[in-house]
C-alpha cells in the first residue's frame, strides 16, 4: 500500500476519514502477509520453482549425456512436444489413461455410492462392522495388494478362473491379454478405492433431513424417484469433491500396471505417468519425460474444470 | 550389490592382513538400487575408489567419463592374464580400444532341460543345430511328456539377441549409429525365434505371469527354458531330490550345427575404478587381490558365481561338475551386445517387436523395419555427440 499516492490535502474539508479509513486494511494486508509467507514459500520453492525448473527441462534433450557434462544438453524448443504427438506409445498411453480414468472413475463412485446407500440402510446390522471391511482395502499397501490380486487373476491356479469355470466360462489369461489387462486393473482398482469414497458418502447421507424422504413418500415418490430427486442432489458437493478427487487420481495410474504388468502385454496397460517414469527414470531422458509430465498436467487441469462446470451446471 | 557385497566382505581380512596400511569400507547396496546410486554418486562427486560394475553398464559410465582406463595398469600386472580370462567377456570391457574393467565372476545364458523327458520322447543327445533343437521340442511335445517344448518369456531380450549374434548379426551399424535389424543375418534368426512362438512350441506369456517357475518346469508344462548360471543352485534346492539328476544344462546349438556351441551372451561383473579415486594405487592391489585365482576360486564356492578366468574354475572343480560345465564350454562362445549407453532402451524394443509380431500386430518385415526407425531415433543424440566431438 505504500505505493498509494498521498492523500492531496483540501482546505476545506479535511479528508483525515480516509486515511483513518485505510490505515487498519493495510495493517491487515500486512499481517496476511506475514501469515502467508511461510506457506507462499514453500510453495514457491518445492513447488513453483520445481515446476519452473521442469517447464524448462521439457524444452531441451536433457539426458544421460547431459549428466556427464551440462554441455551435452541441447535447447530443442518445442521438439518433446512435437515428437510427443508423433509418438505412438505415448498416444498408446494417453489411450489407457482415459481408458482407466473414464471407465474406472464412474466405477469407483458408482460402488462407494452404492456401498454407502446399503450401509445407511436401516435394514443393515453391524454397519461399523462393514464398514471398516469395506474400508480395510484401502489402507492396505498396494504392493500387497497388487500381488494378491496376481494370484486371483492366474489363468490357470487363480480364484477367478476357478470360479468363472464353475460356472462353464473358460479360462481368461486376465493379465496376458491385451483386450482383458486393463480391465482387470480397473476391477482391482475399484474394489481397492471405494471405501474411502464411501465413508464420505456415508457422511454425507447422514446429512440429508429425513423429512424430505417422509414429504416424498406422502407425496407418492418411490425409492428410484426418492434417491434421484432427493439423495443425488443433497449428496451434489459431495458427489463433485469425489469426482474430481478420484480422477485426478486416476489420471495418475501407475502402481496397479508397475507391479502387476509392467505396462504389458503389448503396452495394453501402459499408462502416461508409467511411460513418463520408464523414460525418465529408467531411461534417464529427463527433458523427454517432462514434456509428458506437463501434458499430463494440462489435461487434469483440463478435465478438472470440466468436471467443474458440469457439477455447477448440475446443481 | 546383492549377495556378492555381502560376501565379498568375508575375503577383505585376507587382504588388510597383507596390507596393513588399507582399510577398505565396502558399501552394500541391493542391484535394483545399485545403478541409481553410482550415478547419483558420480553427480555428487561422491563415487567410490572401485565398484563393481555390470558389464552392460560399462559403456554408460565410460561415456560419463567417470572411469578410470586399466590398460597399462593389466600390462604390468603380474596377476591379471588376461588369456585366462574369457575372450568374450574380457571384450564387454573395451570400450573405443580402451579396457575399463576387469571380469570378476561371469554369467551368460544357456538352456535348462527336463532330460528325462526329453529322453522319454527319444531324444537323448543335446541338439546341436537350430534344426535339431527344434525337432527335439517338436517330439517332446508329440510325445505329450511336455505342454510347452520351451519357455521364452516375451519380457526377455536375450535368447533373440543369442540367436542374433550366433548369425553374425551386426545389430547396430555405423559405429552404433543405427539399428541394423533389417540385417538379414538377424531377420533369419527372428524368423527362428518367432516361429517357436507361432508354432506353439513356446506358449506366448511374459516372465510376469509364470508364478514359479520351478514348480512348472517340474510338473513338465515346458522342458526348456534359456536363463543364467544362478538357476543351478536355485534348481538344486527347490527341485525334490528325487529330480536331482532329471534336468541338465545344455550350451546352445548353433544355425547350422558347426562351430558348436552357438554363441550366447556375454554378461557378468567387473570390477572397475572410478576416476576420481584418490587412492588408486591401494584400489588396483584390491582389484589384483580379488582377481588372484584362488580368491575367485573361494569367491565363487561362497556365492555359487562362475569365475572370470579359467584357472579357478579348475580351483574350485567346477569344470568337473557336469551341471556346471556346460557354462565352462558355453562361455569360451559368447559374445559381448553392442557397447552404447542406449543398449538397454534398444534391447527392451527389441522384444516389443518380437511380441507384436507374434501376437500378429505387424508382420516380420514391417516389425523389423519400424525397429531400425525406432532405434535410429534412441541414437539421434549419440550420432549428433559423435559429430561434434
Amino acid at each position: 500500500m505504500a505505493a498509494r499516492p498521498p492523500l492531496r490535502y483540501d482546505a476545506d474539508h479535511t479528508v483525515e476519514y480516509e486515511v483513518v479509513r485505510h490505515e487498519p486494511a493495510t495493517a491487515q494486508t500486512r499481517a496476511a502477509m506475514i501469515f502467508l509467507a511461510p506457506a507462499a514459500g514453500l510453495i514457491s520453492v518445492f513447488f513453483l520453482i520445481p515446476v519452473l525448473a521442469s517447464l524448462i527441462l521439457s524444452l531441451t534433450d536433457f539426458d544421460i549425456y547431459a549428466v556427464a557434462s551440462l554441455g551435452n544438453a541441447r535447447f530443442v524448443g518445442a521438439g518433446n512436444y512435437i515428437r510427443l504427438v508423433h509418438d505412438p506409445v505415448f498416444w498408446k498411453a494417453l489411450v489407457n489413461t482415459f481408458y482407466f480414468a473414464l471407465v474406472g472413475g464412474p466405477l469407483t463412485v458408482a460402488a462407494s455410492l452404492g456401498a454407502a446407500l446399503l450401509l445407511s440402510s436401516k435394514l443393515v446390522r453391524w454397519q461399523g462392522f462393514f464398514r471398516t471391511i469395506y474400508f480395510a482395502p484401502f489402507v492396505t499397501t498396494l504392493v500387497a495388494v497388487a500381488i494378491v490380486w496376481k494370484y486371483l487373476y492366474h489363468p490357470q491356479y487363480g480364484l477367478l478362473n476357478f470360479a468363472l469355470g464353475k460356472i462353464g466360462v473358460h479360462p481368461i489369461d486376465w493379465l496376458g491379454d491385451p483386450h482383458w489387462a486393463m480391465p482387470a486393473i480397473i476391477v482391482m482398482s475399484v474394489w481397492k478405492n471405494f471405501g474411502y469414497n464411501m465413508l464420505i458418502f456415508v457422511a454425507a447421507l447422514q446429512s440429508v433431513p429425513q423429512e424430505l424422504y417422509e414429504a416424498a413418500e406422502l407425496d407418492g415418490a418411490n425409492a428410484v424417484k426418492r434417491f434421484w430427486h432427493i439423495t443425488v442432489p443433497m449428496l451434489g458437493p459431495a458427489l463433485a469433491f469425489v469426482g474430481i478427487v478420484t480422477m485426478i487420481g486416476y489420471f495418475q495410474l501407475f502402481s496397479e500396471p508397475y507391479v502387476m504388468t509392467q505396462g504389458g502385454p503389448l503396452r495394453a496397460t501402459t499408462s502416461v505417468v508409467l511411460y513418463m517414469y520408464e523414460e525418465g527414470f529408467r531411461w534417464w531422458r529427463m527433458g523427454f519425460a517432462a514434456s509428458i509430465a506437463f501434458v499430463l498436467f494440462i489435461i487434469i487441469a483440463i478435465a478438472t474444470m470440466i468436471q467443474r462446470r458440469f457439477v455447477k451446471a448440475e446443481a | 550389490m546383492g549377495a556378492e557385497g555381502e560376501v565379498v566382505q568375508k575375503l577383505i581380512p585376507e587382504f588388510e592382513r597383507r596390507h596393513p596400511e588399507v582399510r577398505v569400507r565396502i558399501q552394500q547396496m541391493p542391484w535394483t538400487a545399485a545403478h541409481e546410486k553410482l550415478l547419483t554418486g558420480f553427480v555428487g562427486d561422491a563415487t567410490p575408489d572401485i565398484t563393481q560394475l555390470g558389464n552392460t553398464w560399462v559403456p554408460e559410465f565410460q561415456t560419463l567419463g567417470a572411469l578410470e582406463p586399466l590398460g597399462d595398469l593389466v600390462r604390468a600386472s603380474k596377476v591379471i592374464d588376461s588369456t585366462d580370462y574369457f575372450a568374450g567377456v574380457w571384450r564387454t570391457n573395451v570400450v573405443d580400444d580402451t579396457l575399463y574393467g576387469v571380469p570378476w565372476y561371469v554369467d551368460t545364458r544357456l538352456i535348462y532341460y527336463r532330460k528325462d523327458l526329453l529322453a522319454a520322447a527319444g531324444v537323448t543327445e543335446p541338439p546341436r543345430s537350430w534344426a535339431a533343437w527344434r525337432e527335439a521340442m517338436l517330439k517332446v511335445q508329440k510325445a505329450k511328456k511336455a505342454k510347452w517344448g520351451i519357455l521364452l518369456p516375451t519380457n526377455e531380450w536375450g535368447q533373440v539377441i543369442a540367436l542374433g549374434l550366433q548369425k553374425g548379426a551386426p545389430l547396430l551399424s555405423g559405429g552404433g549409429r543405427y539399428g541394423s535389424f533389417s540385417d538379414p543375418k538377424f531377420a533369419e534368426a527372428f524368423h527362428f525365434y518367432v516361429s517357436l512362438y507361432k508354432d506353439g512350441i513356446a506358449p506366448t506369456v511374459s516372465s510376469n505371469e509364470i508364478s514359479n517357475l520351478f514348480q512348472e518346469f517340474e510338473k513338465g508344462t515346458f522342458a526348456m527354458f534359456i536363463s543364467g548360471p544362478w538357476q543351478v543352485g536355485e534348481l538344486r534346492k527347490r527341485l525334490p531330490a528325487s529330480m536331482r539328476d532329471s534336468w541338465a544344462a545344455m550350451p546352445l546349438p548353433s544355425p547350422d550345427g558347426s562351430n558348436y556351441p552357438g554363441a550366447s551372451l556375454a554378461g557378468g561383473s567387473s570390477l572397475s575404478m572410478f576416476r576420481a579415486s584418490k587412492h588408486k594405487k591401494e584400489a588396483w592391489a584390491l582389484i589384483e587381490f580379488l582377481n588372484e585365482p584362488e580368491q575367485q576360486a573361494k569367491f565363487a564356492a561362497l556365492t555359487g558365481d562362475l569365475p572370470g578366468r579359467e584357472s579357478a574354475w579348475k580351483l574350485a572343480k567346477l569344470d568337473a561338475d557336469p551341471q556346471t560345465r556346460a557354462f565352462l564350454t558355453q562361455l569360451r562362445n559368447v559374445e559381448p551386445t553392442p557397447k552404447v549407453p542406449e543398449w538397454e532402451l534398444i534391447a527392451t524394443r527389441v522384444f516389443e517387436t518380437v511380441e507384436r509380431v507374434v501376437r500378429g500386430r505387424a508382420s516380420e518385415k514391417d516389425g523389423l523395419a519400424s525397429l531400425d526407425a525406432d532405434v535410429g531415433r534412441i541414437l539421434e543424440k549419440r550420432r549428433w555427440l559423435l559429430a561434434h566431438r
